[in-house]
């Protein structure tokens, strides 16, 4: 019932953002208001119908309805509700819908926020959109019907992969896929600009928001990832430069270059050709990784089963590169920019190094992630790349790119002088250095360790001298007080700002990086109980194992007990998981998570009479800080995009309410 | 549109044409440079005491498997296959060796016991054996004619069809 029901509105759907795309073109052409409502009113039942899918899928999961072949494979009676919510994500079919239906969603958003301006480039907006939308509902009418039928029906479904059973599956997914999602905006209004040729930047202006929102989701999945990463999945690491981290993480590349280029052409109306390709790359590599993901041509642990589905959505990738890279060529001539650049030392050298920079680490990912398939066609032999190519890559770069991060904001526009580079970054550049020396006489060597703290703190050293002067200026013009005028200024230039604290997010993640991976300790022992081991500043002891019946698996974990010197710290639990239909255990692992060091325990394995246990144990240094600056990134962001009239109305209440 | 313009689009052309080869290849399928040549020699102790080796083998056709306890299910879903081909043409002249790689014994030995395996398995202690025959991951499997040379590599798990094939072109050759 739900089998067929499902399929038929699915086809429903499909029919109508094929209508919706239709009706506002042909309504645009002919300058038919009622064909562009007709398409308007299309949107949103194309989005009520999405809308019902997912609810009939989500319905089948909820109440275990294994005459469902999805449902059958993706969740079992036994699981957590949650869980079996989540299953509309776990694989293929369900994913596509899911895709889907946010198409459909920021599609109808875009409709309801747009409904009365823009009136000649919105049809066109709104065409790209419900295109885009009626590719993930072709696929899933003709090729991935998530509603397909299972025969026999068995009397229990085989469920989600254990390491899936976690809440931050409910978390991870659907931020990549409202990132993922999300860059489709700015990129149907770039197409639209291209196609009415309107190529001002009021694209650019629609879209500004849209990006960030966009880019915020996508960081927090990729952050999200790693944590989750780390905590559970027990090899103590949290980026693997596996294939679909990779997919993820190109765009992110691309769509933080366009973030930045985008403020050129505001500026110096330069660099148009260039961010209407940064777009169409960010768009088409979210593609690209969904490709990647679901075709199986690459070798992958994330990798969704293989399928009719690869060829399909290598189609819509040629055609997006087509199509996108057809029309800027098209209107090549009327994309000549107006502004040259001055000097090389100004801040829009800065912002255009920052975007080769950008552009070369994200082509080097890419070379790397496609390479084992180039070799096989050019040599026909398989070679593949991994960690310590990129690795060796992206440091330097990464590098190069922290360092502009300290230039590009202060640098002035057009030709910076002597006065304005010796005003804003001496001090910074002094007290970096100062920093540095420092460190290298409290013992550390080692030159990379080195050269990224200088980087580091010459970037804080700006952003902090910054907020300094602005801060100090505005309070002794205003007479306010120092947190009220450093509180009016966020308020005042939040995008400024807010990319300022982003930045200054970013350097913390790198200097938990660098220090976590530079200064790894790492420990596996065979202990007996009672036996200790030292490692760093830590003993552990091994106290005995234990076994125990959990709902979907039985647990068995080692109790150790670590010490500081003489003083029990606390009490760790490492272990390992046993689920009757997989047949190796999955790592459980325990750590005592603190901000400048975790110490992180995996039970490797264990002799069945509880004589002996082998331990790995980890000392990973400054991780913490890689997830608060994803913390401090998110809080930056936030600043720059919340609406004015929230903050107004905050700081109203604050003053209201004087301390 | 000039034809220079056209190359912007068109650029991305080789791309997808790359991307569509993908469709053509197997992500799993690793050339290994010894096929045709003659297997690297090896000399093991067996799980249940005796001793394999390739020289003592010579003259008779080998199937050689690299497996590991924790190669699952790949491993798990070829290891019936493995026995029930050895039971079959074992008369015939065939055989079949074992070697388990990068493994703890206990989950070993429990591997053995739960399919039940009659031919010789052994450990490989320092992976000598697998590095020497360039093992990318498990299971891989070797066919290994009666001169000594490799015929065919296999990467994965083992197909009935694939295992017929291999094993009949082994026991025809001389």
């Amino acid at each position: 019932m739900i089998s067929t029901l499902g399929h038929f509105v699915l086809f429903l759907a499909l029919g109508m953002s094929l209508y919706a795309a239709g009706a506002a073109v042909y309504g645009a052409r002919a300058g038919r208001e009622d064909w562009l409502a007709s398409s308007r009113n299309a949107v949103l039942v194309n989005l009520c119908l999405v809308t019902l899918a997912l609810f009939l899928l989500e319905y089948a999961l909820i109440t275990s309805d294994f005459s469902i072949r999805y449902v059958a494979n993706n969740s079992t009676r036994g699981s957590l509700t949650r869980y079996k919510v989540a299953g509309l994500w776990g694989s293929l079919e369900g994913s596509i819908l899911l895709w889907a239906w946010l198409q459909s969603l920021f599609s109808a958003l875009v409709v309801a926020r747009y409904n009365d301006r823009h009136q000649a480039v919105m049809p066109y907006v709104q065409a790209v959109l419900q295109g885009i939308c009626a590719f993930f509902l072709l696929v899933m009418t003709f090729a991935a019907n998530p509603f397909a039928p299972s025969f026999p029906v068995p009397s229990d479904g085989r469920g989600l992969n254990p390491l899936l059973e976690v809440t931050d599956m409910l978390v991870h997914p659907l931020l990549l896929y409202l990132g993922y999602v999300g860059f489709s905006v700015p990129f149907a209004f770039a197409m639209a600009a291209l196609i009415t040729g309107r190529l001002s930047d009021e694209w650019l202006k629609n879209t500004r928001r849209w990006t960030i929102v966009a880019w915020l989701f996508l960081t927090g999945g990729i952050f999200y990832g790693g944590w989750w990463s780390y905590r559970t999945l027990g090899w103590g690491g949290y980026w693997a430069w596996d294939p679909v981290e990779n997919a993820s993480f190109m765009p992110w590349l691309t769509g933080t270059a366009f973030i930045h280029s985008v403020m050129i052409q505001e500026r110096k109306r330069m660099l148009k050709v260039w961010n209407l390709v940064l777009i169409t790359l960010t768009f088409s590599l979210v593609i690209f990784g969904t490709f990647l993901t679901r075709s199986g041509i690459l070798g992958s642990v994330h990798a969704f089963a293989e399928g009719p589905v690869g060829m399909v959505f290598l189609g819509f990738l040629a055609l997006v590169l087509l199509f996108s890279l057809g029309l800027i060529a098209y209107r090549a001539d009327r994309l000549k920019g107006h502004g040259e650049l001055d000097s090389v030392i100004s801040r829009e050298s800065a912002f255009l190094l920052n975007n080769v920079v950008l552009i070369g680490i994200c082509f080097t990912v890419f070379l790397g992630t496609i390479f084992p398939l180039l070799t096989e066609a050019i040599r026909g032999t398989k070679i593949s790349v991994g960690m310590p190519y990129f690795n060796r890559v992206s440091v330097p770069l990464g590098m190069a790119l922290l360092l502009l991060m300290g230039i590009g904001p202060l640098i002035s526009w057009g030709r910076a002088s002597l006065n304005n580079l010796r005003r804003n970054f001496l001090k910074p550049v002094v007290t970096a250095a100062a920093a540095t020396a420092l460190l290298w006489a409290l013992g550390v060597r080692s030159t990379e360790a080195l050269l990224a703290f200088f980087c580091s703190f010459f970037v804080v050293g700006t952003i902090a001298l910054e907020f300094w002067t602005a801060t100090r200026a505005r309070a002794s013009t205003t007479g306010e007080g120092f947190l009220q005028a450093f509180a009016a200024l966020l308020l005042r230039s939040r995008r400024r700002y807010g990319g300022l604290i982003v930045h200054l997010g970013v350097v913390i993640a790198i200097i938990g990086i660098a220090v976590s991976s530079i200064y790894k300790v790492e420990h596996e022992v065979t202990l007996k109980p009672g036996e200790r081991v030292e490692i760093g500043p830590y003993t552990v002891q091994f106290n005995d194992l234990q076994a125990g019946e959990r709902p979907t698996h039985i647990l068995v974990w080692a109790n150790l007990t670590v010490l500081k010197g003489n003083t029990p710290l606390t009490e760790l639990h490492p272990g390992q998981r046993f689920y009757p239909n997989q047949q190796s255990p999955f790592a459980s692992v325990d750590a005592r998570y603190h901000w400048n060091q975790d110490l992180y325990t995996i039970l490797s394995t264990f002799e069945r009479d509880g004589s002996s246990a082998t331990i790995k144990v980890l000392i990973n240094p400054m991780m913490a800080w890689i997830w608060i600056g994803g913390g401090v990134i998110l809080l930056g962001v936030l600043v720059a995009v919340l609406p004015e009239r929230h903050l107004a109305m905050l700081t109203a209440r604050a003053k209201a309410q004087p301390a | 549109m000039t034809w220079k313009k056209l190359l912007i689009p068109l650029a991305s052309v080789p791309l997808i044409l790359l991307l569509a080869y993908g469709f053509r290849t197997d992500p799993k399928a690793i050339p290994s440079p010894l096929v045709q040549k003659s297997a690297p020699d090896f000399r093991l102790k067996a799980f249940d005491g005796g001793e394999v080796s390739l020289a003592d083998l010579k003259g008779k056709p080998l199937v050689l498997n690299f497996w590991a306890s924790w190669c699952y299910p790949a491993c798990y879903e070829e290891a019936p296959l493995l026995e029930a081909t050895w039971k079959r043409f074992k008369d015939q002249g065939l055989m079949m060796v074992g070697v388990d790689i990068q493994d703890k014994e206990a989950n070993a030995r429990e591997f053995l016991q739960r399919f039940g395996f009659t031919f010789p398995n052994a450990p490989d202690p320092g992976s000598k054996v697998s590095i020497d025959y360039g093992v990318y991951g498990v299971p891989e499997t070797y066919f290994i004619d009666r001169l000594g040379r490799i015929a065919y590599k296999h990467v994965g798990a083992l197909t009935p069809a694939l295992m017929e094939a291999q094993v009949q072109s082994l026991l025809r050759g001389k």
